[in-house]
Formats: structure tokens, C-alpha cells, sequence
């Protein structure tokens, strides 16, 4: 049985500028397999939000391929086969937290009875129940981030596309959410791709770390983590930890990241 | 409220005194006209009296108009007669339904025109422009064609002034509403598209919704034209009914009173009415989360 449920063949993507062509992507290989969760960590212009936005079909690679759950991104989009959660939680104000859980379930035609189970279900995943009749602006920043993680979660996608969904958050609150994060993957068994920039977020969180670098954006080491599944807040101080970050760091120093 | 109450009342004030004011100056030349012609020499004082009290003034005092405004109202109600042709109600109740039609025809227009805009690339090359030259041709000229022309295809009466109110409204509303469906991020459409929405889920479902606090505010400019569009509408009909029919009416024959009355009516009632939708916006955008 073959368990790869994305993957990228010489992946690329130029952007024609008025400055010239900028090559986001040039020729990225990889494969993510089922369960698997992934984070792309790189400085900014490495293509890592390209890549995402590639596997989600919402930006066009002008080479290679890439297919997911064995279809083109297109097709795979249009039978919703993921849950993409952008850095900015785009909770629609006029719409309560359940009814912005039902958005997604609203446009796919679910019934109502199924609406109404999946959106407690996924409120108790992100810890919000009880607040499915408050409106956006009566909550936390971290806790409308939850919510539109919610919403990618209520409807039946096995892949969970994340780009920088914490970025915007304090590191206090981060780290309660990469915690959650972490137990909802467990629970729920789904793929995850994560975008982050943050070095301890990726390693803390991931089983494959892919590190990218810039000008042109490609992958310049893929780290598979030794860490065990079970992961407490405190394995970031462990040798191994540290270990897997130094390696990250070297991977984006390599990359000449930091030349500039 | 209350906050603004004193500053709105003190700028009334200071407009009431400068009205007077400007009666006297205004005023005055045919009073001392008067008198000399009589063979009188009244004081300054009687001359004062004399400029706030003429039948037909240049510039009628605020207490004159008031009592027409008065009498060709309230009395005529208590008269019984609150819908006769010598009523302001009966004048301005016609202003109004010409008013109010052409004012829906004009925003269900201009939202038809704006959706078509935003979805449609041929009309949104094609169709603003269309709509600027529309708005740059004066009212002033056009109205009199277009109440001459459906009165030869037979349509007289309220439609043809409702027209000319839609003429004038629909243009805010395709301004701002163009504005205002465009007004979701490249996020919310990504979003949108990664639900592989339809056309339709998004337009229902974000586009308008985002679009409301742009809509009110057109709604209250295209109310505003609708009431001149109404006034407007009514001139070139020979004057028989309505708030333009006063106007011209009174300057037929130089009843500076009635003109005035009649401007303060229509003034009131563009106040009434825009004010109406600042209630409905407030309402709307407060339990959309918006205001």
C-alpha cells in the first residue's frame, strides 16, 4: 500500500516580476506520508509558503508536479481533501464562532444535525466549547486562532495545511497552542504541513523538518526527528532536542541564509 | 445626545441671527421705497418691523416661513384638509413616493450594475465609464426629454419622476458597492477557494456581507440625489404637484414665502430621511459586528 499522500516531482515556480523572473521554487522533491507532520522552515523569499500554497492549489507551478492524495492539487482542492489555516485567523465578524465553524460545512452541503455535532466535536478539540455563540471580537487572538483551526478540522480533510498559523501570537500563547497542536494530531491522525520560521516551533513539533533556503527557493536538508511521539513542553531542554535544532540551524546556515 | 445637542443648537442659533440680519439688509431698500411713496418717514425701528413682515419679501424672516409652513400644515389638518392641493403634506407626501421609488430603482440598479462589474470582465472594461458620462450630463437638461418621452409612450404621473430620482441614485450605490464587493482580501477569496466554493457561496456568503458599511454610506448619498431628483422631476411638469411644483409655483409669482417654505420642507425631509438610514445602518452593522 503506498502511504505518500503528497508529493513533489522537480517542483517549480517562477514569478514573473517587473524586476525579472523570481524563481520561488526550483526544483523541490519530496514526499510526505500519511500521519506525518511536517514543518517547512526557512528565512523569508525560501518559498515555503509557495510550497504550501502549491500542495493547496492556490498558486500554479510553472514545472514539475505535484499531486496529492494521488490526484493533481486541483482535483485534490475541489474534493476538499484539506483544511488550510493562514497566518490570520479571518474569522468573519458577522458570523459567531459557530457559525464560522459552519462556514466551510455550510458550502459543502451538510445537514444540519451533522453541522450542529461536528461543530461541538471540533469546539472541544480546540478547547473553545461553550463558545460557539460569542462573536470573534469577544475573543483572544490566540483563541480565534484556535477557532479558524477549528474550522479547517470540521469537515472530513486527512491533510491540515498550516502557514505560520501562530506567527502573530505571543510566545506564551504559542507555546500553549503548539502544545494543543500536538495532542490534536494525535487524536485526529491527520497530515499536517506547517509553515513556521520559528526554529524551536518546527523541532518541538515536527517529525520532518524541512529546511529551505532562497534565491531560488529549494530544500537544502530534510532532518526525519528522533523524538519521541509523546513530547512535553520540557523536551526542548533535552540533548536530543538541542541536537536537532543545532542540525536545523546548520541546514539554514548552509543554505547561506544568513548571508544578508 | 446630549453632548451635541448645545453645539446643533448654537449653530442653529447663529444662523437664525444672521437670517434675520440679512432680511433687514435685503429687505430694506423696498421698504424705504415704500414709505417715501406713502409720504411717511418711520423710524429705524418701524423699518426693522416693516422688512420681517413684507408679502413678498427678497428674503422672508424665519418667523414668516414658519407660519406658512404652519398653516399650510398643521391648520390645514386641523382643517381637515391635510391632503388638499393647498397642503405642504399633499406636496410633500408626492415629493416623497417619487423619492422613494426612484430611490429603490436606483439602488436595486446600482447593486445589478456593481455585482455585474465585479464578475463580469467585459463590464467592468465597458460599464464605469458608461456610468461617470451618465452622472457629467446636468440633470437640468435631461429630466424634461425623459418626462416628455414616456409621456408619448404613455407613462405619466410617478414614474417618469421616479426615473430621474433613479437616474441620479444609482450612481453612489454602483460607486460603493463596487468598492465595497471588492472589499475581501486575497485571504478571504484563498479561503473561500480552498472550500472549492462556489461563485454564488462566495457572493452570498462574503462579498455582500463585507460590502454592507459601503452600501450604507452610498444609500446615503443616493437618498439625498433622489430627493433632488424627485424636485428636479417635477419642474418641467408644468407644476402641478409636488415640492418642485411649489418652487416653481412660487417663483412664478413671486412668493418668496412659499419658495422658502418649501425648500425648508424638502430640506426636513432629505434630514428625515438620511437620518433613517443612518438608524437602519447602525442596527444592521451592530448585530453584524461591524459597527
Amino acid at each position: 500500500m503506498n502511504d505518500t499522500v503528497i508529493s513533489a516531482k522537480n517542483l517549480s515556480l517562477t514569478f514573473q516580476t517587473n524586476d525579472g523572473p523570481v524563481h520561488a521554487l526550483k526544483d523541490v522533491d519530496l514526499d510526505i506520508k500519511k500521519g506525518e507532520f511536517v514543518s517547512f522552515i526557512g528565512p523569508s523569499g525560501c518559498g515555503k509558503t509557495t510550497f504550501l500554497r502549491c500542495m493547496a492549489d492556490l498558486e500554479h507551478p510553472t514545472g514539475g508536479s505535484i499531486t496529492v492524495n494521488g490526484v493533481s492539487a486541483k482535483d485534490a482542492r475541489k474534493s476538499r481533501a484539506y483544511g488550510y489555516v493562514f497566518q490570520h485567523a479571518g474569522l468573519y465578524p458577522w458570523r459567531t464562532i459557530g457559525g464560522n465553524i459552519r462556514l466551510p460545512l455550510e458550502i459543502m452541503g451538510y445537514s444540519k444535525a451533522d453541522m450542529d455535532q461536528r461543530v461541538q466535536r471540533v469546539l472541544d478539540l480546540v478547547e473553545l466549547d461553550g463558545f460557539e455563540k460569542k462573536f470573534p471580537w469577544q475573543l483572544s487572538g490566540g483563541m480565534q486562532q484556535r477557532a479558524s483551526i477549528a474550522r479547517a478540522l470540521a469537515f472530513d480533510a486527512d491533510i491540515l495545511l498550516m502557514d505560520e498559523p501562530f506567527g502573530a501570537l505571543d510566545e506564551i500563547v504559542r507555546d500553549h497552542l503548539n502544545e494543543q497542536l500536538l495532542k490534536l494530531w494525535a487524536r485526529t491522525n491527520k497530515t499536517i504541513g506547517f509553515v513556521t520560521h520559528s526554529i524551536p516551533e518546527a523541532v518541538y513539533l515536527s517529525t520532518k523538518i524541512v529546511v529551505m533556503s532562497p534565491r531560488p527557493g529549494r530544500i537544502s536538508d530534510v532532518i526525519e526527528s528522533p523524538l519521541p511521539t509523546e513530547r512535553p513542553l520540557d523536551i526542548r531542554d533535552t540533548p536530543e532536542f538541542l541536537e536537532v535544532a543545532h542540525r536545523v540551524r546548520e541546514g539554514l546556515r548552509a543554505g547561506h541564509a544568513y548571508d544578508d | 445626545m446630549k453632548k451635541s445637542l448645545i453645539p446643533i443648537l448654537t449653530v442653529v442659533a447663529a444662523l437664525v441671527v444672521i437670517w434675520y440680519g440679512a432680511a433687514v439688509a435685503l429687505n430694506m431698500p423696498w421698504a424705504k421705497d415704500q414709505a417715501k411713496r406713502a409720504g411717511t418717514e418711520p423710524g429705524f425701528s418701524e423699518l426693522v418691523a416693516d422688512t420681517w413682515s413684507q408679502d413678498k419679501p427678497k428674503l422672508p424672516a424665519p418667523h414668516q416661513v414658519v407660519v406658512e409652513i404652519w398653516n399650510t400644515t398643521v391648520v390645514m389638518v386641523a382643517k381637515g384638509r391635510g391632503l388638499s392641493k393647498r397642503s405642504l403634506i399633499y406636496h410633500s407626501w408626492v415629493t416623497l413616493s417619487a423619492t422613494g421609488l426612484g430611490f429603490l430603482m436606483g439602488t436595486v440598479l446600482g447593486i445589478l450594475l456593481a455585482v455585474g462589474i465585479v464578475y463580469n470582465r467585459v463590464m467592468d472594461m465597458s460599464v464605469m465609464p458608461w456610468v461617470i458620462a451618465s452622472q457629467t450630463i446636468p440633470i437640468l437638461a435631461i429630466a424634461p426629454m425623459i418626462i416628455v418621452v414616456l409621456n408619448a409612450v404613455g407613462i405619466s404621473g410617478l414614474l417618469p419622476k421616479a426615473m430621474i430620482s433613479m437616474y441620479l441614485s444609482f450612481f453612489p450605490v454602483v460607486v460603493g458597492m463596487v468598492k465595497g464587493l471588492r472589499s475581501p482580501g486575497v485571504m478571504q477569496l484563498d479561503q473561500m477557494k480552498t472550500w472549492s466554493a462556489t461563485r454564488g457561496q462566495q457572493f452570498w456568503r462574503l462579498r455582500l456581507p463585507s460590502s454592507m458599511p459601503y452600501l450604507f454610506a452610498s444609500l446615503k448619498v443616493a437618498m439625498a440625489a433622489s430627493l433632488v431628483g424627485a424636485i428636479v422631476g417635477e419642474l418641467p411638469t408644468g407644476a402641478i404637484a409636488g415640492l418642485g411644483a411649489r418652487l416653481l409655483a412660487g417663483s412664478y409669482y413671486g412668493q418668496t414665502i412659499q419658495i422658502w417654505s418649501a425648500l425648508i420642507m424638502a430640506a426636513a425631509l432629505a434630514a428625515v430621511l438620511v437620518a433613517l438610514i443612518g438608524v437602519i445602518q447602525r442596527v444592521v452593522l451592530k448585530r453584524m459586528g461591524m459597527a
